[in-house]
């Protein structure tokens, strides 16, 4: 006998699923723990440690023992627990950590073995010999922990995130959640009601207590359907608030697709909600707590409430003969309940005396053993037990910032400190308040109390309902033979773990959880925490709260790892920045990298070439000797403008900047204000109180972040305004001896060298469209920057290739940039390291003293100026055909690769086609008076050693009559 | 957390960059005499107070503000919110 | 096994007496199990302060312990005593994610944390506590070719100073991980920088391996003994005013990282320092998963499995000046990102349990092991997120300062005035800002 009458099931509909592979069936309204039952099926799993057989024993997210693998193939979900799983047709689940099956379980083996297993006994062992730990030890611990596993295949399933904001966030739709939502929906308040059940109600749902003198359950379904028509509630079912953050910002799971077979097309699994609330209410409800007895963790042996749940909710009996084993009122509930229901209820009541000090069946309960208050002892034949301890209320959440709870002696429980979190008030039994009448009335006075705050004036209108006391005598062991009770069901912590911790030392909570795993569980200790703190202090002599408290952290349940992630997957895990040219570089087959969030053409291979450095040597060669174009778009480009904008660039720029004439740019150098190089670029001056700054592409938002800071927080007074162009304008380089001839095809304007010399700058227009120019270099050849609005970006780059067609002008990437920059000898971001000075990069004596700029006085410091630190350098092999690497270290000859002989390392590596052979700029110790030294460069992790002679860096042109050409 | 910017109103923190101590606007002269030991003291040491703590947010995806907010490093309540020009102007910083 | 396993060993305790102490070994459990357990003694003793000691240690974190214990053995002091305001191990040495690795790139820091390694390398038959070290490797995964080449100049730093580095190809990670997102990623996967050397530890355990170490050798360990001052004359410490009443000392050494400035403010001084907090995750207990340790070079996540099967999950600080051990959504949300770029089948993973540990981060993202201006106290902090891999050689060259008043020759860089010379070890190179570090 299984399925009883009643319940809030659909029996109308029929749903197919297995578990190991066998077929049952339930109904719509069922989870997979409650079908199970309803065929007859008790043993669910398997324990973490000791292998023991488990079942269900509660009828929520507390539950430690009846946990599955959901699914398969790639949608396989391990760890989950079958009490709130929404039964769907088609539904597979698997038995967990079992061997070869579950009601075979050769591990079970380490039950018999439990002596050798106590409580962290693998502190004391294994540890000889020393290497044997990773080699056999460990390999077997390892793959014996664990309970569920994942696919190792991609997660198919999408998740979103979203936003929402409301006065009043109330968690839990039991009575006290439902009477707080119409009281606050009626006032007009914008509520949101989130519960992680599929159905509101909480336990309501799993009583036969009356509301208004109609069922419970009914008037919740009713109270559901009006909060339904108010277009200022919204409702969340199936959304589990996983925590409290600051500021009234809790964070919310909707399992918006977990009770289908797969997500709807275009719906996501699971959605994260950011809630952002005025006030919230906690009505959570309570967790009820086992007693801990001998075998008290067979299949069959359920928490009462639980017991009584599956019979009033799901129409379930879970054994014909049952007996409820209880310390308090609402286990009688339980009694009562399943009596009516026409089976067969033996009452053990603790607070008489009465006692069950063992339990039989191996795999299911078959009998428990009774020791009355008078000292005699019997034997019952029951399939079901179910057992109350009290109940803890759920005040997880309320202690999210660290708030330590307070006992309540009345109902021996912690309930939530008041005022633990600003905002948060806590109704019903999560504050301890465990009658309906008192459930439902809280629930309203929180309500409008809060909503009073607000402005907003509400009633209260609470229907009739009982108002027992749970009448509670605390019992939390059976003290009775050797045996052993079990207080973590999951994870195997059992009286005698805990007795052992205190032996040893390990009193403190913290300790205790620590040494046994108590709590750490998947079900984070919902049913076990307070038994294990209330065992403790009986064996302490000590009070409950004299021995610690127990708080709990975010999430409140486990929450999915994707759920987290929303949508930031695979090519959207972060945004991507196009250039203005990336249309035409794709028609053209280029090759893109990553730089920060920017794509940018690394090289532009041409039909014919089968490497990269085919492309790239092509690019530079024809570059220097005749026209190369590339996108410099990515670099940060940052209008300021104002009076005072020449002090202000005096002030964040090392060297000087005042004396910048009209129509001129200079390159600048700028510090952190602890001496080190944070970035560099040019300048442009172009007006009286307009200049525009160029930045690397990596530090655009940091160096702009930066001068806002000098600007508004260290010289407010100074007229100067910022605004960043990065996005505003395209800019090209055209370099190469033909680049003024290619781009005087396009500009308007006279751009001879007279008219337009090394340095210059202005605005122009290209065929009548405005634009700007600027005579800068970065490959060290004649080379301008052209820049028009963004919108031209594409026609520019297109006019540029066209007007370059006649002088076979190449356009160059990323690569050919960083080839032509080390042969230059310019800085870049591998040398702006963040760990250099200016005078590391040998650009000391543009640090000038003459005037107070960012990071001038600490860049004075005896550690940065030492003579034997690191200088820039320029590295080639001394045999032409040998290969550099960046990263590799220099070694005198004859040195051992010993740190106190490293003499720096290579920065960047190219290959210059230019020169025929590898070429490296590196910082090197004294590097600046040891060219024409022989060092070695030597790679220890590819096992490499070269013999490098030190040069100058810069390799071409070191006159620089080519950029003034 | 929820930062209430004085011009736009309650925003939530991600929208900023955080700096640090407040202290920072009181830069020393880097022409004065005996400049070095005070800017060592100045970028380098802090009370990092538990308790009341005035500190610097940038509204890097909002306004471009700087702001001076004043939170307990304890309990994360923020009682003040300032722009930090204001307050700088306001401690004697000028050009 | 060897006999002597089995053996107690007499210690000469403080007050004169011998007491005899357990040895732990397989023998022992099998031993205990036989005949009910009765025979385990507590891990250490729970010590009444005396009123005075040679050397007050401040702080009963994993650092803390470590240097009692090797002031106790490797430099022969006694009348020691560590004092915690709380339970020993409450700290971060019971809340991180129990990496260690050596795989520093700057001559300040690699020789210490290689010190270190070998410490952990010999340290469970050192004090005769299983605390599950774990060479299962660690590799840090670069996306660019920036990030090679500065893995390639670490990873030859790494092996002068007598480390282990190898450099990874793609197809060398794929075949360890082939789970990873290889294919189809914003930031693809080109290699990486390993140490084979690198793993994890059992954390709780230390903290427990110490302390029991440290209270065999005579140590005093005072829990629930909160400093609330330091009495000074004369520019030297006298001792510490606790909670439970003044306690003298010879020499106090503070290791309370995440409260260093707290404390030291009881000395009258400002520390080169912020707290921030740092919150990381566990999954649930899943089947072997990932063998090592990983961490992600395009966002901000690492990854372990521990030896109770979850998944131990970082990222970064959350940002703000904070001492209150818990830190907000964001954060926790950009950790899933970079996990679930990286490894798109933990999706179906939960997590379990979050947490947050306040850091010391100092100026330079480096620590400090250093005298103070005040004769007899000595300071440990500044430990960033690098403080749990540290702890050995912490303890060992913290106890030498204090015994010897000489750094140990590994921690010559770890001085205050550092700052003030431009000395500083900066790994990341992001200056004088503690929350890029």
């Amino acid at each position: 006998m299984s399925r009883i009458s009643g319940g809030q099931i659909d029996r109308s509909k029929t749903l197919r699923f297995s578990f190991d592979g066998v077929s049952y069936t339930g109904h719509p309204g069922d989870t997979l723990a409650s079908a199970l039952l309803a065929n007859n099926v008790r043993l669910m799993g398997r324990s973490f440690k000791y292998h023991r057989p488990r079942g269900v024993i509660s009828a929520g997210s507390e539950e430690p023992n009846a946990i599955v693998e959901l699914r398969s193939g790639a949608r396989q979900e391990p760890n989950t627990r079958a009490t709130v799983i929404e039964l769907f047709d088609g539904l597979q689940a698997q038995s967990q950590n079992r061997w070869p099956s579950l009601k075979f379980d050769a591990m079970a083996i380490n039950d018999r073995l439990s002596p050798f297993f106590a409580a962290g006994f693998y502190y004391k062992t294994f540890m000889w010999p020393a290497a044997f730990w990773e080699k056999i030890y460990e390999p077997i611990i390892r793959r014996a922990a664990g309970l569920g596993s994942l696919s190792k295949q991609d997660d198919p399933d999408t998740y979103d995130k979203g936003f929402l904001h409301c006065d009043l966030l109330i968690i839990g739709a039991g009575p006290a959640g439902l009477s707080a939502a119409l009281t606050a929906g009626r006032a007009g308040a914008r509520v949101i009601l989130a519960d992680e059940d599929f159905r509101m109600g909480g336990r309501l749902n799993a009583e036969t207590l009356e509301i208004g003198g109609a069922s419970g359950a009914d008037w919740a379904a009713k109270t559901v359907l009006e909060l339904g028509s108010m277009p200022n509630v919204r409702l969340m079912p199936r959304s589990t608030v996983m925590g409290a953050f600051d500021h009234g910002i809790y964070g919310a799971v909707e399992r918006v697709s977990d009770h289908l077979a797969e997500p709807l097309p275009g719906k996501p699994r699971q959605t994260l909600w950011r809630i952002y609330t005025k006030h919230a209410i906690l009505a959570a409800g309570a967790t009820e707590r086992p007693i801990a007895f001998e075998n008290n963790d067979r299949p069959g042996i359920m928490l009462a409430g639980a017991l009584r749940a599956y019979a009033n909710r799901w129409g379930v009996a879970v054994g014909e003969k049952v007996a409820v084993f209880t310390n308090n009122d609402d286990g009688l509930r339980t009694v009562a309940d399943l009596k009516a229901k026409g089976l067969d209820v033996t009452l053990i009541d603790a607070r008489k005396g009465d006692e069950i000090i063992d339990s039989a069946g191996r795999l299911g309960l078959k009998s428990i053993t009774i020791r009355r208050a008078n000292g005699q002892t019997e034997t019952l034949h029951v399939t079901a037990l179910g057992v109350s301890g009290g109940w803890n209320p759920s005040l997880n959440i309320a202690s999210n910032h660290r708030g330590r709870p307070i006992w309540d002696d009345q109902i021996a429980a912690f309930i939530p400190a008041p005022e633990s979190i600003a905002g948060l008030t806590c109704a019903g039994a999560a504050a301890g308040a465990m009658s309906t009448h008192a459930a439902l009335t809280t629930g309203a006075n929180h309500a409008i109390a809060a909503l009073a705050d607000l402005g907003l004036n509400a009633i209260a209108d609470i229907p009739q309902a009982e108002d027992a006391p749970l009448n509670l005598t605390p019992a939390w062991y059976v003290h009775s033979g050797k045996g052993r009770a079990w207080v973590d069901q999951q994870n195997d912590v059992t009286v005698k773990d805990v007795k052992l911790a205190k032996q040893e030392g390990f009193v403190s909570v913290e300790h205790l959880k620590r040494y046994t795993t108590l709590g750490m569980a998947t079900d984070q200790g919902k049913t076990s925490n307070v038994l294990g703190l209330a065992v403790m202090a009986e064996l302490t002599g000590k009070s409950i709260p004299e021995t610690g408290t127990t708080i709990y952290r975010p999430p409140y349940t486990p929450v999915a790892m994707g759920v987290l992630g929303g949508r930031a997957r695979g090519h959207d895990f972060k945004p991507i920045r196009q250039t203005p040219s990336h249309k035409w570089a794709t028609e053209q087959g280029a090759i893109f990298v990553e730089v920060g969030y920017w794509l940018r053409a690394q090289w532009l291979p041409r039909a014919g070439e089968t490497t990269w450095r085919q492309s790239v040597d092509r690019e530079v060669l024809q570059t220097r000797k005749s026209a190369g174009i590339c996108d410099v778009t990515t670099l940060g480009k940052i209008d300021i403008q104002g009076t005072d904008a020449g002090l202000f660039l005096d002030r964040v720029y090392a060297n000087t900047f005042g004396s910048l004439a009209v129509g001129k740019v200079r390159y600048g150098l700028m510090l952190r204000e602890d001496g080190m190089v944070m970035d560099d670029g040019t300048t442009a001056r172009l007006g009286q109180n307009e200049y525009v700054m160029t930045t690397t592409t990596a530090n655009a938002v940091p160096v702009f972040r930066h001068l806002e800071y000098c600007r508004q927080v260290l010289w407010p007074d100074l007229d100067v305004q910022l605004i960043s162009t990065t996005e505003a304008w395209a800019q090209y380089s055209v370099a190469g001896p033909n680049a003024r001839k290619l781009l005087e095809k396009l500009v308007d304007q006279d751009i001879s060298d007279a008219a337009f010399p090394y340095m210059a700058c202005g605005a122009i227009t290209v065929q009548g469209t405005r634009a700007r120019l600027f005579r800068i270099s970065f490959s060290g050849e004649l080379a301008y920057e052209i820049a028009v609005p963004t919108r031209y970006g594409d026609a520019m780059i297109r006019a540029l290739v066209e007007a370059g067609r006649e002088f076979d002008a190449v356009v160059y990437g990323t690569e050919a940039l960083g080839v032509m920059r080390v042969e230059k000898g310019h800085v870049a971001g591998n040398e702006l390291n963040g760990q250099s000075s200016a005078l590391n990069m040998g650009l000391g004596k543009m640090v000038s003293r003459k005037k107070d700029s960012i990071g001038m006085v600490l860049s004075q410091r005896e550690g940065m100026t030492a003579p034997n630190g690191y200088r820039l350098v320029g590295v080639k092999p001394v045999n032409p055909s040998e290969t550099l690497t960046a990263g590799a270290h220099f070694l005198a000859k004859g040195a051992a690769a010993l740190a106190e002989n490293d003499g720096g390392w290579l920065t960047s590596v190219v290959y210059s086609p230019h020169l025929g052979h590898s070429i490296a700029l590196g910082y090197l110790k004294s590097g600046d008076n040891r060219k024409g030294e022989r060092l070695r460069s030597v790679n220890l992790l590819a096992n490499t050693d070269v013999e490098v002679e030190i040069v100058s860096p810069h390799f071409v042109d070191p006159e620089g009559e080519r950029l003034r050409g | 957390m929820i930062i209430n910017h004085p011009l736009l109103g309650p925003r939530d923190s991600q929208e900023f960059v955080y700096l640090g101590d407040a202290a920072l606007i009181h830069r020393p002269d880097g022409m004065a005499d005996g400049s070095l030991d005070k800017f060592i003291d100045y970028a380098y040491l802090r009370d990092n107070p538990a308790g009341e703590h005035r500190e610097l947010w940038y509204h890097e995806q909002g306004d471009r503000s700087w702001l001076v907010v004043t939170r307990n490093t304890v309990t994360h309540e923020i009682t003040a919110v300032e722009l930090a020009r204001d307050v700088a102007r306001r401690e004697g910083r000028s050009k | 096994m060897k006999a002597q396993s089995f053996r107690l060993r007499p210690i000469l305790t403080q007050d004169g007496t011998w007491e005899y102490h357990m040895r732990y070994s397989g023998f022992r459990v099998i031993a205990e199990a036989l005949t009910g357990h009765k025979g385990w003694k507590p891990a250490w003793r729970d010590a009444a302060p005396q009123a005075a000691y040679d050397y007050i240690i401040v702080g009963g974190g994993g650092h803390g312990l470590a240097t009692a214990y090797y002031l106790a053995k490797e430099f022969k002091q006694a009348r020691i005593a560590v004092v915690e305001k709380g339970w020993i191990g409450g700290g971060n040495v019971g809340r991180n994610t129990t990496i260690v690795r050596s795989n520093y790139l700057l001559d300040g820091n690699q020789p210490f944390y290689e010190f270190s390694m070998k410490l952990w390398e010999g340290l469970e038959q050192d004090f005769n506590y299983n605390a599950m070290v774990s060479q299962r490797g660690i590799i840090n995964l670069f996306h660019t070719d920036g990030q090679r080449d500065a893995y390639t100049r670490r990873g030859n730093a790494m092996i002068m100073h007598g480390a282990d580095a190898e450099l990874l190809n793609k197809e060398q990670v794929r075949k360890m991980y082939p789970y990873l997102n290889f294919d189809n990623a914003r930031f693809p996967i080109k290699g990486a920088l390993m140490q084979r050397r690198g793993g994890t530890v059992r954390h709780d355990a230390v903290a427990w391996g110490y302390a029991r170490g440290a209270d065999q050798r005579g140590v005093d360990i005072i829990q629930n003994c909160e400093v609330l001052g330091m009495r000074i004359e004369n520019g030297r410490v006298l001792g510490v005013e606790t909670s439970r009443g003044f306690i003298g000392a010879k020499k106090v050494g503070v290791a309370v990282a995440g409260s260093s400035s707290k404390v030291m403010a009881g000395a009258g001084m400002r520390l080169p320092m912020e707290s921030h907090v740092l919150q990381a995750f566990v999954s649930e207990g899943l089947k072997p998963l990932i063998d090592g340790v990983m961490t992600y070079g395009a966002g901000h996540f690492y990854v372990s499995q521990s030896d109770k099967a979850g998944l131990v999950v970082g990222g970064d600080i959350d940002g703000y000046n904070t001492y209150a051990q818990r830190g907000n959504l964001p954060v926790v949300e950009d950790v899933a990102e970079g996990g679930m770029s990286l490894m798109p089948m933990i999706g179906r993973a939960r997590l379990l349990r979050m947490w947050g540990g306040i850091m010391d981060m100092s100026m330079d993202g480096s620590p400090i092991i250093d005298k103070t201006h005040i004769a007899g106290l000595y300071f440990n902090g500044g430990w960033c997120y690098g403080g749990f891999k540290a702890t050995p050689a912490s303890g060992f060259v913290f106890a030498h300062l204090l015994a010897k008043d000489t750094p140990h020759s590994t921690a010559t860089a770890y001085r205050f005035d550092r700052f003030a010379k431009g000395l500083m070890i900066d790994e990341k190179g992001q200056g004088a800002q503690p929350n890029l570090h």
